[in-house]
């Protein structure tokens, strides 16, 4: 008999371990809270290091789950646990009984209102890394007309634990560093600075477009966080920093400020979390068993995380985890839960 | 004017509104590694000079890109050329070459 | 500037204000720098909107200035606070509202000290009554005097004889906040608006008919700074601070400068004078300085008390071209009569600030 596997989330981690787990034979079942499939990747324009098109990968990705039944606009209700499976009631009336659960509900990124000192929804002519890659995908937003001078201001709502929010979100370095290209190509006459406490370049490939930002486009790295941001008369603005190198305050008017706004737990995977209890670390991002050796099992049995539930992670990481967790699922399902007499010692043991 | 025994203090604030594009560009032109820099700070730590007289060519890049060209020049006035510096500079940047247009460009009033 | 922003932020920092029955307290140097300011709060609140505002002859400073010059231990602040404290539970009182900003922010930065550090409480709570005799107690609600004028501003809109516009061209006057440092700053939370966009002087200029002009230091401090001005060597940075802000604000051409600090409107002020007198700048108009006047001052203008009775005259800018433009009736000639009518003598003509 095919086991029922409930993916929860259907952004990159879910669709990938959607793909895998039906290709091991299982009956997957996706879904996925917004009417449309892909996650944060959906709204993506091109992705760092090599400014591939998101929509290609993403393409990619739902051609792997094809086949695998999916439902949007569509939440969990209710969550019971039975003898080892899952009764999960969902938000479109259909009750699921899963042997297992993935929960990939991945990331929401940080409010940038909440750091009032850089006045985005105030000031005209800030926005955030994701309204730069909706005026990529669209060509249009109000802000963007011919701007001189652009500025990056990273760390927005990571590695600031005023705002709540104290680790690295790990992806921001790369985004910056990235748009900033995209968008000297797109403005070539423009000054563009990118505002850093640590530029954080460790993957494959980020140190050569760091190296390529500077070099071919002449992208100005300035070491030290934006303080705070104000209006000019004229709507430019006067944003302000230190730059650390060389030990003194510094000033500059930009005609744009981008906010890298950093990842936060996703809200409604904290709702998931609350209905199955889940355990969540300090950082608000879900527990995992094991430590850095597992990754992919949740303290509950039948349980499973992949993606940015778990932390801030690279696509390719999530992707890899995703798998990961495919794997995880079936060594499960194949060794632990078919064993019905023995199954409470083996999850002890195992799990 | 009144004398108030007290008057403004200068800033001591970077301007980047300051930085003087075209002077650069003449820079980039003679010496495009110029833009590479990550501000690592080797050259100033083996240089022959620095050990006795302010020298840095690290804070020479940093005065230029905020606009304090005369700091820059006199951050490199006492240099030797002895080029220590391009050996240590994991960028591989001409150090002695940086240093010679910089003077040149900035120089110039 | 997206005004609907600024207000989502707005509605996320509003404090409760009781309505009536405070204990007031007043501040050491307003009565010097603007002696009718406190006066006006009293008459308005009192007289006008009929509110129970108490004041005892018996409190004392707060010990903030000597506090922030760091010449006095923390301990005998507490325990000046906590005398005052004393004193309103001991008149039967529990919102206590204060005239300084100085104070405001100490009195809340000892309030938190207490919840943080109960044991040192605990000491005030002994030191009080060993030197004092009197029961230790804390306000039920703190509250800064322009709070309350926040909290009136429609009430005095309702009794207002003008309202903050030009009469003649019909536009708003553009106006200009200032926000004391310690009002908001360090415990955002406690102040209306927060710290960042701060409501409490901008909700009375919008109920009085003027228009807020945000410029970009406008968070910056006035200068005040104590050590940088007690210090005539240091005096140089304070006048720099302060000449940073009308730098920023100069493009916007304010009309008014509304204040709610004690040291704030003096120094936006007087170092209007020293900046025109040592380097022949003025930021008004033809040669005028910008008024810098405290919400008191303001509020008594639209209710339509007399600006020499408001204290207008202690002013080192000149406020005729507002008086002006707010269609404000006065006697030049009564400029500088004192209380009783006798001639005070006119101050020495300034060489450059008109």
């Amino acid at each position: 008999m095919k086991n029922n596997i409930l993916i929860i989330g259907g952004g990159p981690a879910g669709l990938e371990a959607s793909a895998q787990l039906q290709r091991m034979g299982y009956n997957v079942i996706l879904i996925e809270k917004s009417p449309k499939l892909g996650g944060h990747l959906a709204k993506w324009d091109r992705l760092f290091p090599d400014s591939v098109p998101a929509d290609e990968v993403l393409g990619s990705l739902l051609r792997g789950a094809e086949g695998v039944k999916c439902f949007t606009d569509t939440d969990v209700r209710a969550i019971n646990r039975l003898d080892k499976s899952y009764n999960v009631r969902l938000t479109n009336g259909i009750t699921v009984l899963s042997d297992a659960v993935l929960v990939a509900s991945g990331f929401d990124l940080f409010d940038a209102v909440k750091k009032e000192e850089y006045g985005y929804g105030i000031y005209d002519q800030v926005m955030t890394n994701a309204d730069l890659e909706a005026y990529f995908k669209t060509g249009s937003d109000p802000r963007i007309e011919h701007p001189g001078r652009i500025g990056f201001a990273h760390c927005v709502g990571s590695r600031d634990e005023k705002a709540g929010c104290r680790s690295c979100s790990k992806v921001c370095c790369a985004t910056a560093v990235k748009q900033a290209i995209e968008v000297k190509q797109a403005f070539p006459k423009a000054e563009v600075y990118c505002f850093y406490m640590d530029l954080r370049l460790f993957g494959r490939h980020y140190e050569d477009i760091y190296l390529k930002a500077q070099k071919e486009y002449g992208v100005r790295f300035i070491r030290g966080r934006v303080a705070e941001v104000s209006e000019n008369y004229d709507g430019t603005l006067l944003v302000k920093a230190e730059d650390t190198v060389a030990g003194k305050p510094l000033k500059v008017t930009l005609d744009l400020l981008v906010l890298m706004a950093g990842m936060r737990p996703s809200a409604s995977g904290k709702a998931i979390g609350d209905l199955l209890e889940m355990q969540v670390e300090e950082d608000g991002y879900f527990a995992v068993r094991g430590g850095i050796a597992a990754g992919q099992r949740s303290p509950i049995p039948g349980i499973f995380l992949a993606g940015a539930a778990t932390g801030p992670k690279t696509l390719p990481e999530t992707l890899a985890d995703a798998r990961a967790a495919a794997m995880e699922v079936d060594r499960y399902l194949t060794e632990i839960f078919p064993d019905a007499k023995n199954y409470k010692q083996l999850v002890k043991e195992r799990w | 004017m009144v004398d108030f025994g007290f008057t403004l203090v200068p800033s001591s604030r970077i301007n980047l509104d300051l930085f003087d594009k075209e002077k650069y560009e003449e820079l980039v032109s003679m010496e495009p590694d110029v833009r590479i820099c990550m501000a690592c700070g080797s050259c100033t730590a083996v240089c022959t000079a620095g050990k006795f007289v302010h020298t840095s060519l690290r804070e020479a890049m940093e005065d230029i890109f905020n606009a304090k060209t005369d700091n820059a020049l006199e951050s490199l006035r006492a240099c030797q050329l002895c080029g220590k510096c391009a050996m240590v500079c994991p960028r591989g940047i001409n150090t002695r070459h940086l240093i010679m247009s910089i003077t040149k460009v900035y120089s110039k009033k | 500037m997206i005004y609907e922003g600024k207000q989502k932020i707005w509605s996320d920092y509003q404090k409760d204000i009781p309505d009536d029955h405070y204990f007031y307290v007043r501040s050491c140097i307003r009565q010097s720098f603007f002696p009718a300011s406190e006066a006006t709060f009293l008459d308005i609140t009192r007289n006008r909107l009929g509110k129970d505002i108490f004041e005892t002859e018996h409190h004392t400073t707060c010990g903030g200035i000597a506090y922030h010059s760091d010449t006095i231990p923390q301990e005998t602040v507490m325990t000046i606070i906590a005398r005052q404290f004393a004193l309103m539970a001991k008149n039967g009182y529990e919102n206590y509202v204060c005239s300084c900003i100085t104070s405001f922010g100490l009195y809340c930065e000892t309030m938190e000290t207490w919840r943080e550090f109960p044991e040192l409480e605990a000491k005030i709570r002994e030191n009080l009554w060993k030197s004092c005799k009197l029961e230790f107690a804390k306000p039920k609600f703190l509250i800064h005097a322009s709070d309350l004028i926040y909290k009136y501003r429609n009430q005095i809109a309702a009794q207002a004889v003008r309202k903050l516009v030009n009469v003649h061209t019909g536009e708003p006057l553009r106006v200009v906040e200032h926000i004391g440092c310690h009002y908001s700053k360090m415990f955002p939370s406690k102040g209306v608006g927060g710290a960042e966009y701060p409501y409490v002087l901008v909700g009375m200029i919008e109920a009085w008919g003027g228009e807020i002009v945000d410029y970009p230091e406008r968070r910056h401090c006035c200068g005040f700074g104590f050590r940088q001005y007690f210090i005539k060597g240091n005096r140089g940075y304070s006048l720099s601070n302060t000449h940073k802000k009308f730098e920023s604000m100069e493009p916007f051409k304010p009309d008014l400068i509304i204040t709610n600090c004690p040291g704030c409107p003096y120094f936006l002020d007087r170092w209007q004078y020293v900046i025109a007198e040592s380097t022949g700048k003025t930021y008004g108009q033809d040669g005028h300085g910008i008024p810098a006047l405290t919400y008191e001052e303001v509020a008594g203008l639209v209710m339509g008390y007399d600006p020499w009775d408001l204290g207008l005259q202690t002013h080192q800018v000149s406020v005729e071209p507002l008086l002006d433009k707010m269609g404000v009736e006065y006697d030049p000639a009564k400029k500088y009569l004192g209380k009783n009518g006798k001639d005070l003598g006119a101050p020495a003509p300034c060489a450059c600030l008109k």
